[in-house]
Order: structure tokens, then C-alpha cells, then sequence
């Protein structure tokens, strides 16, 4: 039987009292807390999910082109169908960090301002330039955005997770967005990894490709802090 | 001077300001806070740089409490 996710500990500290685990949890209580060992077998599970999506379609077309060779085709349909199967899988990743709708001037710069206070110079700066916020974290380098957040693994570069969570309130300006989602993130890892839905898991250039032009060197630069971070580890 | 923010349509909206030295303001921005909570919205306080904590009470020590609502899956 799984361990309750949303019991991770909570503590008295003076007049403060605080907890770890998000009480969002409560709300997916059926799902197992993600670790490391978790995402591994999630990925894995991806990667195999996909080859038996698209392998059919791959076989379906040799044999086709095999069996008689008019049918050619035919065959190109199988292929064009293995090929988009995984790229419709990439932009349902890539939509998580799509930004929203933007609203009124003043909201939207009172939000930022509010974010910058919230991170670092270097990201302060990369949101400037792309939209995202870049978020050391324990399991990896997130990329968050205002309606989910891209995780690639430390040392793990050549794959992004990308995972659908936001805050459903529908007039809130972006730079709230990304910090519901950041402060949530900073609060409990793996809580928020656990309340998240998995959206896609795979080839970062197939979401690097779908995203836009402007946000990519968010989806860069994780990547290299994951390349830095696992350079570090070895 | 501490401040209670909630984030909001607004971008955001100072509920409460407090000093631990002045007894009124701290029971007005408790009052404040529970009302919040109340609500639904969830406090979070910065702990450090990359690390924040939900917080039950209003901590008075803390120089920026922030008001936040319940994220869920897409």
C-alpha cells in the first residue's frame, strides 16, 4: 500500500507553526508521492508507451511496401502517422508552458514586480527575455511557466518532463501564475511534482521545437544547469 | 515594517502591514490573516533563497507573508 503523500511533516516552530507536505495533495491522495526512483520508472514507461504507439505503424509500412509495392502510398500514411503520434504528445508538452491571455497593463507589471522579488537576478532576467522562471531544484532544473513547468533531471539533459499544474483562477495576471506555481514548487518538490499531471516525457528538441521562439533559451539553459549539475555529481 | 499579500486580479494587494513592536497593528494583521485563510488561500512565507514554507499562523518575525490559492493539475 502506498505511504500517504500528503504526510511528509509539519512542525511547531515558536509561534510558527508550518508544514512541508502541500495540502494540495489531499486533493490527488491516490497518487503515490513522485521521487527519483518514481520518475525513472515514469519515463521509462513513456518511452515504451510511445515506441508501441508508433512501431505499429512503422511495421504496418514495411510490410505494406513488401507486400506490394503500389502500395507505397499507403505506407507513407503509416509513416506520417508514427511521426505525428509523438509530435501531438510533444505540443500537449509544450502547451503547458504557452503563455496565457494577457490582461490589464497594471496588473500585469504589479504581478512581475511581485515575481522579481521572489527570484534571483540571472532568472529575473531570463523571464524578461522568455516568460519562464529557472528553478534549481532537487529533483533537476525546472522551467516554470504560468500553467505548468518543464523538469529536466540533473545529469539527464537529454530528456524534459513536462507537467501540467496551475492555479484555476482565471483572472490572475502571469507573473501570479508563475509564482502560485513557483512558491508551491519551492514549498514541497515532490508534492508538486505528485499534484502535477504528467503531460509528456521525452526528446527535449521535440518541445524545444514546439515552443516559442522566445522561451527556448529557458528550455537552454536548464539543460545546461542539468548538464553542470550531473558534471558535478560524477 | 512586515507586510500580508495576497496574490490577486490585481497583481497584488497589501491585507495587512505590521510592526511586532506596535500590539494593535500585529491583532489587526492577524485577524487579517485568518480571515484569508478562511477563504482558501494558503500563506507562504520565503525561507531562503529556492526554499518557501506554508505557514498556520502569522509569523511575525517574517518580513513578507504571501497569500497564494491551491494549484491543481492540468
Amino acid at each position: 500500500m502506498a505511504a500517504d503523500p500528503t504526510v511528509v511533516g509539519s512542525r511547531s516552530d515558536g509561534d510558527r507553526e508550518t508544514t512541508t507536505a502541500l495540502p494540495e495533495l489531499a486533493t490527488v491522495a491516490w497518487r503515490p508521492r513522485v521521487d527519483a526512483a518514481r520518475l525513472d520508472r515514469q519515463d521509462a514507461l513513456w518511452t515504451l508507451t510511445t515506441a508501441a504507439h508508433v512501431a505499429p505503424f512503422l511495421l504496418a509500412a514495411a510490410v505494406l511496401v513488401w507486400l506490394e509495392p503500389l502500395l507505397v502510398p499507403v505506407a507513407l500514411l503509416c509513416l506520417v502517422h508514427a511521426w505525428a503520434i509523438p509530435a501531438l504528445y510533444a505540443q500537449r508538452g509544450a502547451n503547458v508552458v504557452r503563455p496565457g491571455p494577457r490582461g490589464a497593463a497594471g496588473p500585469e507589471r504589479a504581478s512581475v514586480g511581485l515575481l522579481g522579488d521572489l527570484i534571483g537576478h540571472e532568472a529575473r532576467a531570463l523571464h524578461a527575455r522568455t516568460g519562464l522562471v529557472l528553478e534549481p531544484g532537487g529533483l533537476g532544473t525546472w522551467v516554470v511557466g504560468e500553467a505548468g513547468a518543464l523538469l529536466v533531471r540533473h545529469g539527464r539533459r537529454r530528456r524534459v518532463a513536462c507537467w501540467c499544474v496551475q492555479v484555476r483562477e482565471p483572472e490572475l495576471p502571469a507573473g501570479d501564475r508563475i509564482a502560485h506555481l513557483l512558491l508551491a514548487l519551492r514549498a514541497d518538490e515532490t508534492g508538486f511534482a505528485t499534484v502535477a499531471n504528467l503531460a509528456f516525457s521525452g526528446a527535449p528538441w521535440r518541445v524545444r521545437a514546439r515552443m516559442r521562439r522566445a522561451q527556448r533559451p529557458a528550455l537552454d539553459a536548464a539543460r545546461a544547469a542539468a548538464r553542470a549539475a550531473g558534471r558535478r555529481a560524477s | 515594517m512586515a507586510r500580508l499579500i495576497r496574490m490577486d486580479r490585481t497583481g497584488h494587494t497589501t491585507v495587512a502591514e505590521w510592526s511586532a513592536a506596535d500590539p494593535e497593528a500585529v491583532a489587526r494583521a492577524v485577524e487579517a490573516f485568518r480571515e484569508e485563510l478562511d477563504r482558501g488561500y494558503l500563506a507562504m512565507v520565503s525561507t531562503g533563497p529556492g526554499h518557501a514554507e506554508q505557514v498556520r499562523e502569522l509569523p511575525l518575525d517574517a518580513d513578507t507573508v504571501i497569500l497564494r490559492l491551491p494549484i491543481s493539475g492540468g
